[in-house]
């Protein structure tokens, strides 16, 4: 733990900042996960994790290793796009087989397919 | 000249991503432009439907209107999942008639649409044009539509359609 | 000074990290379907991955990124396969 005393106190500040502004969204979304009543509803719950969650978390990150090393460390950026592309794929991937599996199981409150495909 | 570079956005990123995860220097430059050259070249070989953008100009627009309203979102649902059990649930699901026909535009779209907390994608329907979202705090199911519609489907056909 | 506060929020936001990873587990655990399970599944690996960039911070060490990165590229993965799984009953069509 000596590294970080050699922040200084703006920076300390930032990065506290945003660590507990990330992790607090984490941890809501997660509460949304216990919390909600249906599938549908609990779908909407990690993306606070893996919008603003995730984003401050690295931006703390990006801004501890930038002051400390005194160089830009963007490594944090590949992590930030990876994730904000690939969380929508997997939520949507597992919504629609979700909802495949609740029309042909005849789930009540489920819309039908207006099309009649499948 | 495209031959070579038939994804030249493609090959740009894979370098800029292989310079950051590596250190910069001339030998990793040149590497990583190799790497990426191959790389581009398989994607070719893949044969994808390959997304036109018109309007470049856009594009700032676009991705400083999503900030804006994941922002908005994130207190939004927070603060639904705060209000606990004392709310009484009222997500529901909403069908809109979309007129973009564009594939990359729609794969946008949907991403937008799921990454938002409180909307999710749920299927769009390729014959008709109408995609199903679920939202989380659905009020007014006019609201959304015309959401969706103004907000972002003007703005995705300005640029890729 | 600075150490103080970096300490302590770095402190509290593992241990809300690792409370959101609990309440994964928990739906994960519960289900009460296998959409939610993976539902959790994919949530406890993201917060994972936050956990991890946090004990980067704290180490100093920029290690910890390349298995953040590793994470979030087998979550992804494996909750894609998950879901192909769910919708069809197999992986591999």
């Amino acid at each position: 733990m000596s590294h970080v005393t050699d922040l200084p106190v703006w920076a300390a500040l930032l990065v506290a900042f945003f660590l507990v502004l990330g992790s607090g969204l984490t941890l809501l979304g997660a509460i949304g996960l216990v919390r909600f009543e249906s599938f549908y509803a609990r779908v909407h719950a990690p993306t606070l994790g893996t919008t603003w969650g995730a984003g401050a978390i690295l931006i703390a990150s990006i801004v501890c290793f930038t002051v400390l090393q005194s160089r830009p460390v963007l490594h944090e950026i590949l992590i930030t796009i990876f994730v904000v592309v690939t969380t929508p794929v997997t939520l949507m991937l597992l919504a629609r087989a979700a909802l495949y599996r609740d029309r042909t199981e005849g789930t009540p409150g489920v819309p039908k397919d207006a099309s009649g495909r499948d | 000249m495209t031959r070579l570079l038939p994804y030249p956005l493609l090959t740009a990123s894979l370098l800029v991503m292989w310079l950051l995860l590596n250190q910069f220097s001339l030998a990793h430059l040149v590497l990583g432009s190799i790497i990426a050259l191959v790389a581009s070249q398989a994607m070719a070989a893949l044969q994808p439907t390959k997304p036109r953008i018109r309007r470049w100009d856009k594009i700032p627009q676009l991705v400083w209107l999503v900030f804006v309203d994941i922002c908005r979102s994130n207190i939004a649902v927070a603060s639904i999942i705060l209000q606990g059990r004392r709310r009484r649930q009222n997500s529901g699901f909403v069908s809109i008639p979309l007129d973009l026909r564009d594939r990359t535009g729609l794969a946008v779209l949907a991403c937008i649409v799921t990454s938002t907390p409180g909307t999710a994608w749920l299927e769009y329907n390729s014959t008709n044009g109408n995609v199903l979202i679920h939202v989380l705090d659905l009020v007014d199911e006019q609201e959304w539509i015309d959401t969706i519609k103004n907000r972002y489907e003007r703005l995705l056909m300005e640029i890729f359609e | 000074m600075s150490g103080v506060i970096l300490i302590l929020a770095i402190t509290l936001s593992q241990m809300m990290l690792v409370a959101a990873m609990a309440c994964a587990v928990w739906r994960l655990v519960r289900g009460p379907r296998a959409q939610d399970r993976v539902l959790g599944l994919d949530a406890l690996y993201v917060a994972a991955m936050l956990l991890l960039l946090v004990f980067g911070i704290r180490s100093g060490s920029t290690t910890y990124f390349e298995t953040a990165l590793v994470i979030a590229l087998l979550g992804f993965v494996s909750t894609v396969a998950l879901a192909k799984f769910l919708m069809r009953g197999e992986v591999i069509e």
